[in-house]
């Protein structure tokens, strides 16, 4: 019997067949047929295997970075960037990330038809990253593996509905319509971002992004691939500059030109980086149409919290000019951390892209050329604080090379270690306790208010 | 089988989305032998779909994919209903 148990146990707490058994309930949940279930399961559970090679490959080529970083600076550096550091978190927590990721699904959609917060988070690939983060966090605090998805589930759910809350002021002014929110991990960052471009907007004189004029030749931008093999390059070669060939040489590329290796480690970062992108598009593939399916017909008036590029469209400049702004956010971060000699937080490029445009598009909205330019470059700045501060409460996994990039992971991580901090597991259940007892305070009290506005309105015209 | 492809630089999110939205508007009105898929600019090549589907931001990256349908706007179902319409009239699937 025990023999029995320990297998069972051994199938189900691989986390590739996690994540294939939630594909399978939301497949069998959408009436699928048997050949397309059957098909459904197995792909997602070879997805995260593909995933999981993504993540060897990405280790390998960041261990010199790291060897080299510390021999160069005597401190640690770390590489922002979201795939490389789930894909290692999911090695060592990732059967209870799967879960805290499916049953976050259940709390969003409780939540969103139970309270005023109605936003439906589909971006999946963010919300598994966050998970993951969630599962560190939890572990790291000590809570036992049933706990550790109990809160953590709780805890996603009120992620997936307050990070699009928080933007959704912004949202309504760049799309014109309250019909769509942003579900990215970003959020916070490009919140706070649009705020304070909000509020040095003076008289609103300073002109939209899009009335300027932009070089064309820049689309290689839009290739992921390409600029983080490219972004790497130059950060590999600089600090191997002061890494020294001959250390290099001699300890890191068994002989091989330092130049060539350090091109070859970036462009490998890159490719490792593609395979975890092509494993997490398969895993996605079943789950978030079924996620989709089920809240459309459980959630009354939900908005969809969709990813970044949505409001891409609507100021194609301020993309770029967000982009920019936010690396040079970024840049003097760093700057400003090998001054104070503390571990140094390389800037992050995809990062960068995906939330200082979100910035520079929602700060154009809100305050022009010079709204676009101020969000873009508090964003780029808290996207380098934010993963520095953060690094404490990861535990070992903060020992990595790489690391959380978007602001999301900060706020609520921080969040969640301070309380942990502060009065261990029993603050971090009061602080979620209490979270979700005033997300439904809001909804009641703004229900009341809106109720009384309206019978205020009727009395008025009727008068 | 006809191909539409949709397309931003990741392959994650927002070319999911209208992935997912081309499969409703396809139903509703009532065409098929479409597949339908979504991936990243750097791994398109002109070929890969008979139609490739993108954000106009990302347009001028995207000019070399062949039949390129520009969306003006990701989140706007009535204008990709339009152009679903006559991408699926270019390709023969409707008269």
């Amino acid at each position: 019997m025990d023999a029995v148990l320990d297998v069972l146990l051994d199938i189900f707490t691989q986390p590739s067949i996690i994540v294939a058994l939630i594909a399978l309930v939301g497949l069998a949940v959408q009436n699928k047929s048997f050949s397309d279930v059957l098909k459904g399961t197995i792909r997602t559970m070879v997805g995260f295997l593909v995933l999981s090679a993504g993540a060897g490959v990405v280790v390998g080529s960041l261990d010199p970075f790291g060897e080299m970083f510390q021999h160069a600076f005597n401190v640690q550096g770390v590489v922002p960037n979201n795939e490389a550091i789930v894909a290692q978190v999911l090695m060592d927590y990732g059967s209870a990330a799967a879960l805290i990721f499916f049953f976050g699904m259940i709390v969003n959609i409780l939540l969103a038809a139970t309270t005023r917060f109605k936003y439906v988070y589909l971006s999946g690939h963010v919300s598994f990253y966050i998970a993951a983060m969630f599962a560190v966090i939890l572990g790291v605090a000590g809570f036992s593996q049933w706990q550790v998805i109990l809160w953590g589930s709780i805890a996603q759910g009120i992620y997936m509905v307050v990070s699009p809350a928080l933007v959704q002021p912004f949202m309504r002014r760049v799309t014109g319509g309250d019909t769509v929110a942003l579900g990215h991990t970003g959020g916070a960052g490009i919140a706070f971002g649009g705020l304070i471009a909000w509020l040095t907007r003076g008289k609103g004189s300073s002109k939209s992004t899009e009335e300027m004029n932009f070089p064309k030749g820049l689309s290689f931008l839009r290739d992921t691939t390409v600029i983080v093999a490219l972004s790497m390059a130059v950060i590999y070669i600089i600090v191997g500059l002061f890494a020294g060939p001959t250390y290099i040489e001699g300890e890191l590329s068994g002989g091989t030109n330092f130049i060539v290796f350090l091109i070859m480690q970036a462009a490998t970062f890159s490719g490792g980086v593609f395979i975890i992108l092509a494993g997490v598009r398969v895993i996605l593939a079943e789950i978030v149409p079924a996620f989709k399916g089920v809240s459309e017909r459980l959630v009354k008036n939900s908005k969809p919290a969709l990813d970044v590029p949505i409001i891409f469209t609507f100021a194609p400049n301020a993309v770029l000019i967000g982009f920019l702004v936010s690396f040079a956010g970024g840049i003097v971060g760093m700057l400003g951390m090998v001054a104070l000699g503390t571990t140094i937080v390389i800037p992050g490029v995809v990062a960068h892209f995906m939330t200082g445009a979100a910035a520079g598009v929602i700060g154009n909205a809100a305050g022009g050329r010079r709204g676009a330019v101020i969000a873009s470059f508090v964003n780029g700045l808290a996207i380098t604080i934010l993963p520095l501060l953060l690094l404490p409460v990861l535990g070992d996994i903060g020992l990595s090379n790489a690391t959380f990039s978007d602001a999301d992971y900060g706020v609520f991580g921080l969040i969640l270690g301070g309380l942990s901090e502060a009065g261990g597991q029993i603050a971090i259940i009061v602080g979620i306790v209490v979270s979700v007892v005033a997300l439904y305070v809001i909804t009641f009290a703004t229900r009341g208010r809106k109720a009384k506005k309206a019978a205020d309105a009727e009395k008025e015209s009727v008068a | 089988m006809t191909k539409f492809l949709a397309v931003c630089s990741t392959g994650l999110g927002s070319s999911f989305m209208v992935h997912m939205n081309i499969d409703k508007v396809l139903k509703e009105l009532e065409i098929d032998g479409v597949d339908v898929d979504h991936a990243d600019l750097g791994s398109v090549a002109n070929g890969d779909a008979d139609a490739v589907f993108v954000g106009r931001d990302i347009a001028d990256a995207a000019s070399h994919l062949g039949d390129v349908v520009v969306l003006d706007s990701i989140i706007d179902l009535a204008e990709l209903r339009d152009k679903v319409a006559a991408a699926a009239k270019r390709h023969g699937l409707t008269d």
